[in-house]
């Protein structure tokens, strides 16, 4: 784990770019939750229920556009459990239940009469364990938003480099994206489904625990390209890594469950979270003395 | 030892097996290889029974239309005037299966398919419980109900069919004869396939991995093309394999075939004209008051439609084995 001192040495030599633009565009570090000026995601009062089990429990948080946030925790506290009703993807579990507000754009997605695809297109989501369509060819798998949403494009082979290009796979796929998805590395097929998201223009992009099954190098692609896209979009990062939180985040929420539900302890600019958490709780976390 | 590319030599690699490793061993060996062994004996025994006409009647047992058996003056066959030829129930069989899953497998891919992401939970209890009750009624039933209510209505279906699809060649009509066809029969043996193929494609659609479910639904798909693009490369495979089981059933099907098909002993591909063949049909038909040497000519019967099932079998599982693995 980072020990404070080694932490903050991180964060002073890979600040991310975006935190320190727009803290000299504003005077000072801004913290979420205050204006809702350039708000990508708002998250209001969210409560999670697994049939009678009580999971989350009040969860506020604002997500800008352009940054990247990073939700931090130990296992069960609930993050996977967060970021999936910001798609909506938790009402897809049998008994799932929720409370509360996700907006977008100013608009609460959970609206009655709203048109759950349509979300899901605007908020994309990069899983845990890479999910590439086996039946489908590489590029037939990063177009495949478009063929299951029906969307149409001009150019679709412009769109393939593209996406691949900002995933970090084009150089390794090019030749061959007429092989099987199932034929690339771990790390590979990670950043194919990365690129597969980002084929539908997502206007967030949320990622569980993206590198958690990859080794170290693929990890490093795919903090370059995190770091990349988030110029563009705002990005929501589930992680175990200490110093992945540090090197890709602007902001990070630590999230903790003492046996009930989860609930957010802390939320900051990152460099504060590791060098300064006004939690002890996060403190204790951050230097690694549990979870 | 070093071998002459200077690579050392290859080490064999063994390991003791464990005493009740052995014993669980053995057993399964003994499970799997007595239902070969069953196999092999029904195969062997059709086979030493219908070697004789077989081997008189060479290749026109199964292009010959013709069967009639005329004994002599001392009671002995006259085998100048003995036929035995099946190709009228091998070309009814094979056209009764074929209706029977062309009409049976769109059906259960749809049942299977609402069965598993639309249907109710009350309701899915309830309809799962039906198809496998289905599954087991005795064929008996199926041909009574065919007999009785499919027949009047399938008339009705097959002049349609006539009127509206006649130019092709298997709708054609040359006698108005709608009743007792390999129509009627290829439906019954539809209801009796559905529940078989159903059920399969049920089992394999619900095996559809959650995370490939997911990857769709978070790309903003709808159900239907969730279920086009994931679950049904997925389940393909398995609804051929279920359909494979259907087809066999539906190609030994005996005694409901035989209450709703007029067996005649001529090639029809006209599938609507009240005319058709099955070999296990007609295998019923005549046994009761089958002679010793017809009994042996059925046994031959026996034995093409034990082959023929087995080359179907093979030729799916070759399809299947060629472009399956894919959508694994
Ligand atoms: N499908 C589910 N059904 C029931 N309980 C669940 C389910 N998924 C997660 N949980 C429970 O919800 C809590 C939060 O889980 P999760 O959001 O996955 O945590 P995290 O991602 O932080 O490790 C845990 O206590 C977990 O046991
Ligand atoms: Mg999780």
């Amino acid at each position: 784990m980072v020990n404070p001192e080694e932490g903050e040495k991180d964060m002073s030599t890979v600040t991310p770019s975006s935190l320190s633009s727009v803290a000299s565009a504003s005077g000072k570090v801004r913290t979420p939750g205050t204006t809702a000026l350039g708000v990508g995601l708002e998250a209001r009062g969210i409560h999670a229920w697994f049939g009678q089990k009580h999971v989350l429990n009040d969860i506020s948080l604002d997500f800008w556009s352009g940054t990247v946030t990073a939700l931090i925790g130990p296992s069960g506290c609930g993050k996977s459990t967060f970021i999936r009703t910001l798609n909506r993807m938790h009402e897809f579990i049998p008994g799932a239940a929720m409370a509360g507000q996700v907006l977008l754009d100013g608009k609460d997605i959970y609206e009655s009469g709203t048109d759950v695809t349509k979300i899901r297109l605007k908020v994309g989501m990069v899983f845990q364990k890479p999910n590439p369509f086996p039946s489908m060819t590489i590029a037939e798998n990063v177009l495949a938003g478009l063929k299951l949403a029906q969307l149409k494009v001009e150019n679709k082979d412009d769109l393939l480099e593209e996406c691949l290009e900002r995933a970090g796979l084009w150089s390794e796929v090019k030749d061959r994206l007429s092989a099987y998805g199932g034929s690339l590395s771990g790390g590979q097929q990670q950043r194919l489904c990365i690129a597969r998201s980002l084929a539908v223009r997502p206007q967030v992009l949320l990622m569980d625990e993206p590198c958690s099954a990859l080794d170290p190098g693929s990890t490093l692609r795919i903090e370059e390209t995190i770091s990349q896209l988030s110029s563009s979009m705002t990005i929501i990062i589930v992680t175990h890594n200490m110093q992945q939180a540090a090197r890709v985040s602007d902001y990070t929420a630590f999230f903790l469950s003492d046996g009930g539900p989860g609930s957010m302890v802390e939320v900051g600019p990152t460099g504060e979270i590791f060098s300064r958490p006004k939690d002890k709780r996060t403190e204790n976390y951050v230097t690694g003395r549990f979870g | 030892m070093p071998s002459a590319t200077g690579l050392p030599q290859r080490r064999e690699l063994t390991t003791k097996p464990r005493f009740s490793d052995k014993v669980f061993r053995g057993i399964v060996t003994t499970g799997g290889l007595s239902s070969l062994l069953l196999l092999g004996l029904i195969f062997a025994f059709l086979a030493y029974q219908g070697f004789s006409i077989l081997k008189m009647e060479k290749f026109s047992f199964i292009t010959g239309s013709q069967w009639q058996v005329v004994l002599n003056d001392s009671g002995a066959i006259d085998k100048a005037n003995t036929a035995f030829g099946i190709a009228p129930m091998l070309v009814g069989t094979i056209l009764c299966a074929i209706i029977a899953l062309v009409v049976a497998v769109p059906v259960s891919v749809l049942a299977a398919l609402f069965l598993t992401f639309y249907a109710p939970p009350a309701l899915k209890r309830f309809l799962v419980a039906i198809i496998d009750l289905m599954a087991a009624f005795p064929s008996i039933l199926f041909g009574l109900w065919g007999f009785f209510i499919l027949m009047p209505s399938a008339e009705y279906w097959a002049k349609l069919l006539h009127k509206y699809f006649g130019w092709f060649p298997a709708f054609k009509m040359e006698v108005p004869i709608f009743t007792r066809s390999p129509f009627v029969a290829g439906v019954v043996l539809a209801i009796m396939v559905i529940p078989i193929v159903t059920s399969i494609s049920r089992e394999v659609f619900a095996q559809t991995p959650l995370d490939r479910v997911q990857a769709a639904y978070a790309l903003g798909a709808s159900r239907w093309s969730m279920i086009r693009a994931v679950v049904l490369p997925y389940g393909r495979s398995g609804v051929v394999g279920g359909a494979m089981l259907g087809l066999g059933r539906a190609m030994g099907e005996t005694v409901a075939v035989y209450t709703v098909l007029n067996i005649v002993y001529q090639v029809n591909w006209h599938v609507l004209v009240g005319a058709g063949g099955s070999v296990a049909s007609m295998i019923l038909l005549k046994f009761g008051e089958a002679g010793a040497q017809e009994v042996k000519a059925l046994m031959a019967a026996g034995l093409v439609l034990f082959l023929l099932t087995l080359i179907v079998n093979s030729i799916a599982n070759a399809i299947v084995a060629k472009s399956g693995g894919k959508g694994r």
